[in-house]
């Protein structure tokens, strides 16, 4: 060797390694956070491996845990799908829950006087896009107001977000209240009239759905020019003004999106599940979802284990939790856990790869010292 | 409707808009240093509640109001902790720690309040309050001004501490470069980690001591989630403060009106739905913003991690 | 003439980025009272290795002597603790800040800010440099020369010994590269040690004590200063490149050569321009806040196989200029033409369908998405387009045909077609800013600073490509440069651009600089 290549390519590590170590990735925090969850248990006077083996039994191993376990999955799956639009394009929609809730008591009040007088899935079919359409009009004044007068989103979707919540409960409490009850509450759509269960389970159609939507959002980031604009977009909004893109058409749709589909999951959650809404009803995914989606690095395929595994928890959770009288919120610690330890790991990964780089570069120099001596 | 102008209707609606307003001006000042320093808190919720469940603890074993609010500051500064070690010192992304902050602390609170009180919800006495004398005597303001806790007047002289640190002081100056050009400090011999450090502790100080208030004082009781959105409120006013406290201070006695003025309307014979009430403030802001379209003028280092040589 | 103690000493420096080892084991002394250049191609190492210096970076390996003492340097306040003062490549002022806010910056343990200290100090490095600057002005709405002086203000008001210039030049005109030569003359002659970064030969020369060259990493050679006096211009350019490139003096000569050893080449006239293809007519484009627009109507017209220049010192009107032909601002009044349409009212996007593209000056910024691949940064601005996308679906295959040939035809140095674009170094980018942009038969391509901060080969590289695009006689170029020769070198016309205001152009025959320096002189005045 003449004269020393400077250029240090890192040699690729092999298939099954990076397999593996990717794979490690995504449980490591998952196994921490579960052990430092059982600490606390202990600490607490409970049974940590009880609890555990009841979550995992009643949220995944019983018929009725799994069934539900998956129902849940829906409208987590869709919301999901619906912050990844936005986060891929750099749009920081925090204001999940109001879109959520808005489209959740629009589609519960408006459902049951129109499951009457249209054809079954006709009803079903136009109250998902009612609800689509409700969480995406959720959007406008924040994806507007970032369009064209670059005002933060982070301040107006929380706002927004704040005033959907409370202008839910408004509708219900107001023009779609129901004179049937005694808590204020939409009508109750009769329970015939909900999605149709998959045959031979009692599981409804949602979960379908959500799959196909992730699917479709998934080839509209890799394959289409459409996502590649809100790569784009998210990348750096300078580069794609620059490159001639319309920023203002891309932020305004990829909200509009986001917010939809996030409206699509609160009218599949109320078509399949409830069939009403209750004022005050919040189940609050926003926040852990918006956390989970982060956790997957907004990659499609990282997020359906992922909220598999949070639907399992929050029903299996919930029971383990109900036994060991606990409240239902030690969940919500294991997944501020699970964060924290993925955040970690993360970390530690950078450190050791430039620790990696600084040792082959030192092996490098010897070599080249070895060299010289000849 | 024409009780809606008497002196009682409006000194509640004051004396409300100060009780309401008071933890959003602590948690707001301290979210307002950190952005100055370039760390968004979106977390700053999780250290509020912190607060306010150390606080009560503390405040009830104790039965001492000041202890508690000290302890408070002190449950505040843990919680910081995590958004240092994770955010400053590791870099890692400011929104996900925050949001994992959020979701650890309801978690955590919600499950040792019930493993210390079961369901039950002791109360602490009330505080006592400290009439500033003369002005207490003014009509209308002066019993719901100037007649508040003593820590409701520690929080207006921090208004003015806060003002002058950040721009009369060398501190201030080095956390404002933290916040615009962290690079520009680093290079200027100045350790722009240490700056962030100290920024975010004094947010979950400040944060915490709001979080303490709203237990100690306006509620006088711990009650997971307790503080139910009020550090994103938070959020929101320092942004729009866009690092002036004095606009912090108005802007958190502001959405205190708002907070507070269901229960003034209830007692003047006003029957509004609390919904429309708690929605006024959001809705006020995001019509200000839109007729006046201003963008918000924020540190253009804010939530970007610091670390030196990185390009 | 005897050897001047060491003012610093590196020994053995090594540093790595992930894939990437940037100082490979370089050794190098600065003595005092000298002016000690740095030269070396894009990438080569000499920021890093004056970062290493500055206590930004820790080496891997090697050690550090300052004053003959061995030191570690941990972290900037080290570096300054030394004597040591930076003025990096990137500013590293605070633009929102006053001039007094950035002095201070640093200065005090304390609570209170030592602002009369800092108006103090301003005053007498001012008078010793001959400069005014006034300390209440927000830092963002001085000149870039302004700024480099008070960089070197506050580098000197700390205390340093030994000054280290980062390409402080790139953006200073003639008289500012003078302005700056007379200081550091003055600073040496009190026995500071200067280290100055230049892609210039030239300057180096002129500059320079000693001149070190830097490659891949390492120290190719130092010239010593019985050469530097002895040797003619000629010979030591042939020196220098052929430690920068070697083997590839011979096919550089004629670079080197354009680079002002011998005065600039000039392009030659072509006899008659085809017809007009870029037309602006009495055109207004607001600035910015606190920037110059364009704020007096401005005509201008580029033909087919044509260049046109645009003269001027940088912040004059140069960006809103490029930015609203581009249609990345909107022109308040006026009409602009392209190739007879009227494009003024049109978006970024349908200016480009026509055939405009623009080269900009920002090219981390927005000239490319960094965390994208270069295969996509290679064509991202025909998203959407056939042949790479069909129906909205995207031909991968066709990006990387169309992407490997480019990087083939470019020399655009990646590992491969997938690395993120960010990763890559200036030069890099700019190749594959100018890629992108000539491809597709372009009309008419704006050129923004094209070779700004790029070393001698891909200077070379993108003016001939500029020269290539309007060959055929089916293109025209503008070119807005702050560089005269670069524009002598290129142009047929060169229109002065100063405050905003089009002040003449002027046809590009011998003698055209004194006419352009009066241009640009009498809009100094008003
Ligand atoms: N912070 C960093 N992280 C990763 N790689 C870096 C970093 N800084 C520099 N490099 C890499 O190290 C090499 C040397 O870069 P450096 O900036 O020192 O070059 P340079 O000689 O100053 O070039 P230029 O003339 O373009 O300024 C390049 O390959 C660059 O990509
Ligand atoms: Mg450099």
């Amino acid at each position: 060797m003449s004269e020393p290549e400077t250029r240090v390519a890192s040699p690729p590590p092999a298939a099954s390694v990076k397999v593996l170590s990717g794979v490690w990735r995504g449980l490591g925090p998952i196994v921490y956070a579960l052990v430092a969850g059982g600490v606390l248990l202990l600490l607490m006077g409970r049974d940590p491996i009880g609890f555990y083996a009841t979550t995992i039994e009643s949220g995944l191993l019983s018929q009725t845990g799994l069934e539900q376990s998956i129902i849940r999955m829906a409208p987590l799956l869709l919301m999901s799908a619906g912050l990844i639009v936005a986060f891929q394009a750099g749009l920081w929609n925090i204001g999940g829950d109001g879109q959520f809730l808005i489209a959740a008591a629009v589609v519960a009040g408006l459902g049951a006087p129109l499951v009457g007088v249209l054809p079954y899935s006709l009803a079903l079919a136009l109250l998902c896009v009612i609800g689509f359409v409700a969480g995406a009009a959720w959007t406008i004044v924040p994806s507007v107001l970032k369009a064209w007068y670059g005002v933060n989103e982070i301040i107006t979707t929380l706002m927004v977000g704040f005033i959907g919540i409370r202008l839910a409960n408004l509708l219900i409490k107001g023009p779609f209240l129901s004179d049937r009850s005694l808590v204020p509450q939409t009508d109750v759509i009769p329970f015939k009239y909900l999605l149709p269960y998959l045959p031979g389970t009692r599981i409804h159609l949602g979960i379908v759905v959500a799959l196909a939507v992730l699917a479709a959002v998934h080839y509209m980031q890799t394959r289409t020019s459409y996502g590649l604009s809100l790569r784009m977009l998210g990348a750096s909004p300078k580069a794609a003004a620059h490159a001639g893109l319309d920023v203002k058409r891309d932020i305004v749709t990829a909200f509009g999106l986001s917010g939809g589909l996030i409206g699509l999951a609160a009218a599949v959650e109320v078509l399949g599940v409830w069939g009403y809404v209750r004022a005050d009803w919040n189940p609050a995914f926003g926040l852990t979802l918006f956390a989970l989606v982060f956790l997957a690095r907004l990659n499609v395929k990282l997020v359906i284990p992922l909220v598999g595994f949070f639907a399992v928890l929050s029903i299996g959770g919930h029971e383990a939790a109900r036994r060991a009288g606990l409240p239902n919120d030690f969940l919500l610690l294991l997944i501020g856990l699970i964060l924290f330890f993925m955040v970690f790991t993360e970390w530690a990964r950078t450190k050791g790869w430039t620790a990696g780089m600084r040792l082959r570069a030192a092996g490098r120099t010897s070599q080249r010292e070895a060299a010289l001596d000849e | 409707m024409s009780s809606l102008l008497t002196s009682e209707f409006l000194a509640a609606l004051l004396s409300g808009a100060v009780i309401a307003g008071a933890p959003l001006l602590f948690a707001a000042l301290g979210e307002t240093v950190s952005e100055q320093g370039g760390v968004l808190n979106i977390g700053l919720e999780g250290m509020m509640l912190f607060g306010a469940y150390g606080g009560f603890v503390v405040a009830h074993w104790t039965g001492s109001s000041w202890i508690g609010f000290l302890a408070a500051i002190v449950a505040g500064l843990l919680v910081a902790l995590l958004m240092v070690v994770f955010c400053v010192r590791m870099g890692r992304d400011q929104i996900v720690v925050g949001i994992a902050i959020l979701l650890a602390v309801e978690g955590l609170t919600s499950l040792l309040h019930a493993a210390q009180f079961g369901t039950s919800y002791p109360r602490l006495g009330a505080v006592p309050t400290v009439r500033v004398p003369w002005l207490a005597d003014v009509p209308v303001v002066g019993p719901s001004l100037f007649g508040q806790p003593a820590i409701v007047y520690i929080g207006i002289a921090l208004v003015v501490v806060v003002w002058w640190v950040l721009s009369r002081t060398n501190p201030g100056l080095h956390l404002r470069a933290a916040g615009w050009k962290p690079a520009a400090l680093d290079n200027a011999g100045v350790d722009v980690l240490r700056v962030r450090t100290v920024a975010v502790l004094v947010t979950g100080a400040l944060a915490g001591l709001g979080g303490g208030y709203m237990a100690i004082v306006v509620a006088g009781v711990f009650v997971p989630f307790m503080t139910g959105g009020m550090g994103f409120i938070a959020i929101v006013i320092a942004m729009l403060g866009r690092g002036r406290p004095l606009w912090v201070a108005v802007g958190a006695f502001l959405f205190g009106i708002a907070l507070s003025s269901a229960t003034s309307l209830q007692l003047a014979g006003v029957n509004v739905p609390t919904d429309v009430v708690q929605m006024l403030p959001f809705v006020t802001v995001i019509l200000a913003l839109i007729i006046f379209a201003r963008q918000s003028y924020l540190p253009s280092a804010l939530a970007t991690p610091y670390v030196r040589g990185r390009r | 003439m005897g050897e001047a103690p060491a003012a610093v000493e590196l020994r053995g420096i090594s540093k790595s980025f992930p894939g990437v080892l940037a100082n490979d084991e370089v050794s190098l002394v600065v003595r005092r009272g000298e002016v000690h250049c740095l030269l070396g191609e894009n990438g080569a190492g000499k920021s890093t290795l004056m970062n290493v210096l500055a206590g930004v970076h820790r080496p891997d390996e090697g050690e550090i002597r300052v004053a003959g003492r061995r030191v570690t340097i941990g972290c900037p306040r080290d570096a300054i603790d030394l004597g040591i003062g930076m003025v990096h490549q990137h500013s590293s002022l605070i633009a929102v800040f006053t001039v007094l806010e950035n002095l201070l910056l640093g200065r005090g343990e304390g609570l209170r800010l030592k602002t009369g200290e800092a108006l103090a100090a301003l005053e007498e490095f001012s008078a010793l440099l001959g400069v005014a600057v006034d300390p209440w002005v927000q830092v963002g709405r001085l000149s870039l020369g302004e700024q480099q002086q008070l960089e070197i203000i506050r580098a000197l008001w700390r205390g340093s010994r030994v000054l280290i210039l980062d390409e402080p030049t790139s953006m200073l005109t003639p008289k500012g590269v003078e302005d700056l030569q007379r200081v550091l003359a003055q600073l040496t002659r009190q026995g500071l040690a200067v280290i100055f970064i230049t892609h210039k030969l030239r300057e180096a020369f002129d500059i320079g004590d000693r001149v070190s060259v830097l490659r891949r990493g390492r120290l190719a050679g130092t010239i010593d200063e019985a050469t530097m006096r002895g040797g003619t211009f000629a010979e030591l350019k042939q020196m220098v490149v052929e430690l920068m490139f070697p083997g590839e003096a011979a096919r550089l000569a004629r670079v080197a050569e354009i680079r002002g050893f011998e005065g600039p080449a000039r392009r030659s006239r072509r006899p008659a321009a085809g017809p007009p293809l870029l037309e602006l007519s009495d055109v207004l484009i607001p600035g910015a806040r606190g920037e110059v627009g364009i704020d007096e109507p401005l005509s201008l017209a580029v033909h087919a196989g044509e260049v046109v220049g645009v003269a001027g010192v940088d912040g004059n009107g140069q960006r809103p200029l490029a930015e609203g032909i581009a249609g990345q601002r909107r022109a308040a009044a006026g009409d602009i033409r392209l190739a007879g349409t009227t494009v003024r009212a049109l978006s970024i996007g349908a200016r480009q369908r026509l055939g405009l593209r623009y080269v900009t000056d920002d090219r981390l910024g927005e000239g490319v998405a960094p965390p994208l691949s270069v295969a996509l940064n290679l064509v991202s601005k025909r998203i959407g387009a056939p042949p790479f996308w069909v129906h909205g679906r995207t031909k991968k295959a066709a990006i990387e045909r169309h992407a490997r040939a480019l990087v083939e035809e470019y020399d655009i140095m990646t590992p491969t077609l997938d690395t993120p674009a960010g990763s890559l170094s200036g030069g890099t980018l700019q190749k594959i800013v100018v890629a992108r942009e000539l491809s597709f038969s372009p009309k008419v391509v704006v050129f923004n600073k094209p070779t700004h901060g790029l070393d001698v080969k891909t200077t070379a590289m993108v003016r001939d490509r500029i020269g290539r695009l309007v060959e055929g006689g089916e293109a025209g170029a503008l070119v807005i440069s702050t560089d005269l020769e670069e524009l002598l070198e290129l142009c047929d016309r060169v229109a002065v651009l100063s405050r905003g205001r089009l002040m003449g152009v002027v046809e590009n025959v011998p003698g055209a600089e004194q006419e352009i320096g009066a241009l640009m002189i009498g809009g100094g005045d008003e």
